[in-house]
């Protein structure tokens, strides 16, 4: 078989493979690309054209009115009004003009127009205009209107983030999301760990059983624990005179729900661990408490390191368990819930929706694109957490 | 603002403070409660077999407890609050079953929970795997993988604004802003609410989740294709099949275990799926699901723990075959240790 040959054995079917996957990631990566795009336009913008003309620039067509009579001058045997239609407005270019509504682009700019009545015009790309006619203007006329097209260059503003992270409560939100975050995810690596420990090198009855327990306790659906808990969470409140939606409340509803996917991970690996090490160390007269901190813990970094991530993600990203456990008031709701609301009550608004939603992912997208590698070796390595 | 991150970061100290003051006190005080002297052999041993006997108590203690109150307890209580009046204080007996039974709002969340089970599961394991054969063989496949993967990070309540974005509907002579719209009248069609018209908008939900879950699927299917062996590809094609034959032949029949997981897993997200139902519809147009009708009648009309507890039992009991089969499957890998 000639080279050719081969080539074209594989070509084909090659490109096609590389066609599809390209398919498939455009698919994907579009509509956050959508967010991102409109986030950073201009509000007026964004209701007028669809996001993916923001990069060619968009043409709208304007309404003008010239000069007023009384800025005409004479010219030879005319009389000339003229100035700029752009005034004011930088980067924008003048396409066509026309003196009808039903014609707005009818002359294409730098033409000279004839509007009849011995009257000329003639406007520049630039919007610079030269209104002409053969007589003087009557001062009683009012400005002339006029149309033209008018292209704006692709704009980009952070305009939407200063509106959503100040006046709609975003930047309240992103601090509560990082209160809830932080000690839900951190809390129970420690604990989960120690009883991962237990459960893989040390000997007792029941463990067979407990094991199942965690197993078992993955898949049990939140919805089984939030009636009896708010029940608990409010009589608990009542007895101590507290409201019963608290930060220390929530954090231990996550750290419990994380407890059954965090003890499964971590056994699974610390029992994988060498038992040469373990018995070698305890020969040497080392407790089981040092045992775990010394040596188990140093070595179990990567599983520890992937359920963080696990944990983080979904507790950043939990809107059930805070809207229970922790309410929606100014001081308390998270960012999920504020988008939520914001659905609720700016429902048309895109600008203040797409900033709001790249303001809530954006924490998440760059702990998943640094850390992807740990999330994967943590899927790899169970089931996936069950809430 | 900041005094918050402050506090957290401090509760945090504490918290890891408190949980190694726990642990390492506990485990000295029980040396010392049972000392273990040179002099005394019998005593000395039997306070050994204590210690043994009490100290994984002392590792596991934390953990148990909020196994036990957050999800053992709850899971008692809802069932026997299930039998109780809206306000759990009168014994009803099956009254709130047969309430569900005959509720039509409660049948058409059961049939588009239905509807949702069949859907996404086999639609983002036949996606995942598919896209994982794909990107195996081409040199940039890390890179599509990780942008398949990506929406794996983003909450469901952005994942919902972002194709609320591309289902959007520009009423009168507006511009369609919306994507799916621009495209349909892009080739001639009409646009339209999509995630109002009844029965179809499940699907258009359903394209959300199968979005987010697709990259979950691809990862592990992806990692189970690695691990079949060169040379019963190899041998295939010596043999003559062609690649759609290697596909359905070999390599979906060795990955079925994994097939399996993803299946599983993505099946028990399905049935507490919340947040998309809530931030897209909230229920409205025919699209309620179990888990958002019982947040809902947790709150409805004051709270009714009754009839919410009967939703939640049905979906416990929708997991409960998954969690036998889980538990089984780790049983096993135990002996096998």
């Amino acid at each position: 078989m000639t080279a050719i040959g081969s080539y074209f054995k594989i070509g084909p079917a090659r490109l096609f493979v590389h066609l599809a996957v390209l398919l498939i990631v455009i698919i994907w990566l579009i509509p956050t690309l959508g967010i991102f795009v409109s986030a950073l336009r201009d509000k007026d913008q964004i209701v007028v054209s669809g996001w993916w003309t923001a990069f060619v620039g968009s043409t709208q067509t304007a309404a003008v009115r010239l000069g007023t009579p009384d800025q005409q001058k004479q010219e030879g045997a005319s009389y000339v009004i003229s100035g700029n239609v752009l005034e004011g407005q930088t980067g924008r270019e003048v396409k066509a003009f026309g003196n009808r509504v039903q014609q707005p682009a009818a002359f294409k700019a730098g033409e000279t127009a004839d509007l009849g009545d011995g009257e000329t015009l003639q406007i520049n790309s630039d919007g610079s205009y030269r209104y002409v006619k053969n007589a003087a203007f009557s001062p009683d006329q009012r400005p002339r209107r006029i149309y033209a097209s008018v292209s704006a260059p692709p704009e980009f503003t952070m305009q939407n983030y200063n509106t959503v992270l100040t006046g709609e409560g975003i930047g309240q939100s992103f601090i509560n999301s990082l209160t809830v975050t932080i000690p839900a995810t951190i809390i129970p690596i420690l604990i989960a760990a120690f009883a991962a420990y237990a459960l893989s090198w040390m000997e007792f009855p029941g463990r067979g059983l407990l094991i199942a327990l965690v197993v078992g306790l993955i898949v049990v659906p939140l919805q089984m624990s939030l009636i009896p808990l708010l029940r608990l969470y409010n009589e608990i409140g009542n007895m101590l005179g507290e409201p019963s939606k608290t930060y220390p409340g929530i954090w231990l509803a996550h750290t419990a729900f994380g407890m059954p996917l965090a003890i499964y991970l971590l056994r699974a690996y610390i029992a994988g661990l060498p038992k040469e090490i373990i018995e070698s160390a305890r020969v040497d007269g080392a407790s089981d408490f040092e045992i775990f901190v010394r040596i188990v813990l140093p070595l179990s970094f990567p599983a520890l390191a992937s359920f963080a991530i696990f944990q983080f993600l979904w507790v950043w990203n939990d809107l059930l368990v805070a809207m229970v456990f922790l309410g929606t008031d100014k001081d308390h709701i998270v960012l999920t819930g504020s988008l939520n609301a914001l659905l609720g009550s700016r429902g048309g608004n895109w600008e203040i929706l797409t900033a709001s939603a790249f303001v809530t992912i954006i924490v998440p997208l760059l702990v998943f694109f640094g850390l992807q590698r740990y999330l994967v070796r943590g899927l790899l390595a169970g089931s996936v957490k069950g809430g | 603002m900041l005094s918050q991150i402050v506090s957290a970061l401090g509760v945090v100290v504490a918290a890891v403070i408190a949980c190694s003051a726990y642990f390492y006190f506990s485990n000295k005080i029980l040396d010392l409660a049972l000392p273990v002297k040179d002099g005394d052999i019998r005593a000395a041993s039997r306070n050994l077999n204590r210690r043994a006997l009490i100290r994984p108590w002392l590792f596991i203690g934390p953990a148990l407890f909020l196994l036990i109150v957050y999800l053992v307890y709850p899971v008692v209580a809802t069932f026997i609050l299930s039998f109780y009046d809206r306000a759990g204080l009168q014994f009803v007996g099956l009254a709130n079953y047969k309430w569900a039974l005959g509720d039509r709002e409660f049948r058409q969340s059961i049939f588009n929970n239905i509807l949702w089970l069949a859907v996404v599961p086999a639609a983002c394991t036949f996606f995942g795997l598919v896209i994982a054969v794909m990107t195996d063989r081409i040199w940039w496949g890390n890179i599509a993988k990780s942008i398949v993967f990506m929406p794996m990070a983003i909450s469901f309540v952005g994942a919902s604004v972002i194709w609320k974005f591309i289902y959007e509907y520009r009423g009168g002579n507006d511009v369609q802003i919306g994507l799916l719209n621009a495209i349909v009248q892009t080739f001639g069609g009409t646009p339209e609410v999509w995630i109002s018209i009844p029965f179809w908008n499940n699907f258009f939900l359903m394209i959300i989740l199968i979005w987010i879950q697709t990259g979950f699927a691809m990862v592990i299917l992806s990692a189970a294709l690695r691990g079949i062996p060169e040379e019963t590809i190899e041998a295939a094609v010596i043999d003559g099949a062609n690649g759609w034959q290697i596909f359905w032949r070999i390599m979906v029949p060795q990955v079925w275990g994994s097939i399996a997981v993803v299946w599983t897993t993505i099946t028990i997200l399905v049935l507490k799926v919340f947040d998309i139902v809530l931030t897209m519809t909230n229920g409205q147009w025919q699209t309620m699901v179990l888990a958002n009708l019982m947040f809902d009648w947790m709150f409805r009309g004051g709270g009714d723990s009754g009839r919410s507890a009967v939703i939640a039992i049905i979906i416990m009991l929708a997991v409960t075959p998954i969690m036998v089969w889980n538990v089984r499957r780790a049983n096993r890998e135990l002996k096998g240790h």
